[in-house]
């Protein structure tokens, strides 16, 4: 699976863009998954996500760009100040230069909603099943499955 | 032999008093039509509740199908010589005429400039194009329609459109209008090499041709996932509206026949006592 591609890469070293409060400033985002559609086009003030080049946080006005999502956590910032976390799977990020912004994620879930119980015997199974792995198909496949476990966690 | 029953079991006018249908005639028909419109009246209500969920799924389907054209959408990208058509429809028929828009909309095209390439998602409009542009068929997909398709299946389709080589991805399908319309669309989506060497991805800033990959990758996905999207609300939606009409005239049908059948059995009663009536006067 060529696509698998996209979370094979683990988070590259974080280049963390220590965005400050915008003043006041907002952009357009979209923000979601196949089956669920958490934003749409509504304005908010910051976004973090990371991408296979790091962690990057997103204000009105950033450079216009492509990314690659890795699995781990995007932030939001609302309108209204407040602060959403959702963990992503793999997907794409797309600023433009009007600045919008569109996020497309396979998987999306509310941290919140993560039950760590679950994530914990995901994570030893994949593990195990890491270890166990014959070709290099299943091992690639086995070592996605302990990335997005791991980053779980770390949500 | 053969064609001679047809043709009498299609008009059926067999002889009968005064050759109008028998009443036993009438009765069978008049059974069969009241079931026609049972079966048609629950297909209906089958379609209406899928058509409810397509409709549902197709919400979140279109911000994120819409999302991922986006950057074609803002970016003028040319549209190369070497083009591969995506057809998107599905392998159930009693829907309308939206398959063969579908395929109408091909046929024209295809006389227009020949389409070189295609990949074919369900039966239907496999079989409607086989003979005008069957040979440019790259491969055809089928088992489309009777669950609602997931990501997975885009994800599949896109596997082996990106399999081809093409410069661009004309993706056409069934746009979903509102209950009673939709209309044949064709989107076009850049191809890697397309988007690299295109200047309007220059304003993009730190991007490299593995990352234009993934993101072509994935967003052609996306994009497919839309379009089976809009395609099943679309279908849902027409074989709604073709059993309903199915339904009206199956009872306008019944109707008819059910005055044809009272008259014809009141002509039956009124012979019957003259006969006895002449009868009984002979007897005098």
């Amino acid at each position: 699976m060529a696509f698998r591609s996209i979370v094979a890469r683990s988070a590259a070293l974080c280049r963390r863009a220590m965005a400050t409060e915008a003043s006041g400033n907002t952009f357009p985002l979209t923000f979601g998954s196949p089956y669920k559609a958490i934003y749409d086009n509504s304005n908010v003030k910051q976004v973090d996500l990371p991408s296979t080049t790091g962690h990057f946080g997103i204000l009105p006005q950033h450079v216009p760009t492509i990314a690659i999502l890795v699995p781990g956590t995007v932030s939001i910032h609302t309108e209204s100040g407040e602060v959403e976390k959702y963990f992503v799977s793999s997907g794409t990020a797309t600023i433009h230069a009007d600045s919008s912004v569109q996020i497309l994620a396979e998987e999306i879930c509310a941290v919140a909603d993560i039950d760590e119980n679950a994530v914990r015997s995901g994570l030893e199974a994949a593990q195990s099943k890491l270890s166990s792995a014959s070709n290099e198909a299943d091992k690639a496949a086995a070592q996605i499955e302990v990335d997005v476990y791991q980053s779980m966690m770390a949500a | 032999m053969a064609t001679t029953w047809l043709r009498t079991s299609m008009t059926l006018t067999p002889s009968g008093a005064r050759g109008m249908a028998t009443l036993k005639d009438i009765e069978t028909r008049l059974k069969s039509v009241k079931n026609i419109k049972k079966i048609t009246s629950s297909m209906k209500m089958v379609s209406a509740a899928k058509f409810t969920r397509a409709e549902k799924a197709l919400k979140p389907a279109r911000v994120y199908g819409g999302g991922a054209a986006a950057l074609y959408e803002k970016n003028e990208f040319s549209e190369g010589e070497n083009k591969l058509y995506i057809a998107i429809s599905s392998d159930r028929g009693l829907c309308g005429g939206i398959h063969s828009g579908l395929g109408r909309t091909f046929k024209a095209l295809h006389a227009e400039s020949p389409v070189k390439k295609a990949v074919v998602v369900g039966d239907k409009v496999k079989a409607i194009l086989v003979k005008t542009m069957g040979d440019t068929y790259l491969s055809t997909f089928n088992n489309v329609g009777k669950k609602p398709s997931s990501f997975t299946d885009a994800l599949d389709i896109a596997e082996e459109v990106l399999s081809h080589e093409f410069d661009s991805a004309e993706i056409a399908y069934n746009s979903f209008v509102n209950v009673v319309s939709y209309k044949p669309i064709i989107k076009p989506t850049p191809s890697a090499a397309n988007i690299e060497s295109n200047d309007a991805i220059f304003t993009y800033d730190e991007v490299d041709s593995e990352v234009i990959r993934c993101y072509q990758e994935f967003s052609l996905a996306n994009i497919i996932f839309h379009a089976l999207k809009e395609q099943e609300a679309s279908e849902q939606s027409a074989r709604m509206n073709a059993m309903e009409n199915a339904t009206r005239n199956a009872g306008e049908m019944i109707d008819k026949l059910q005055l044809q059948y009272n008259r014809t059995r009141q002509a039956v009663i009124t012979r019957e006592l003259i006969e006895i009536i002449s009868g009984a006067n002979a007897l005098d």
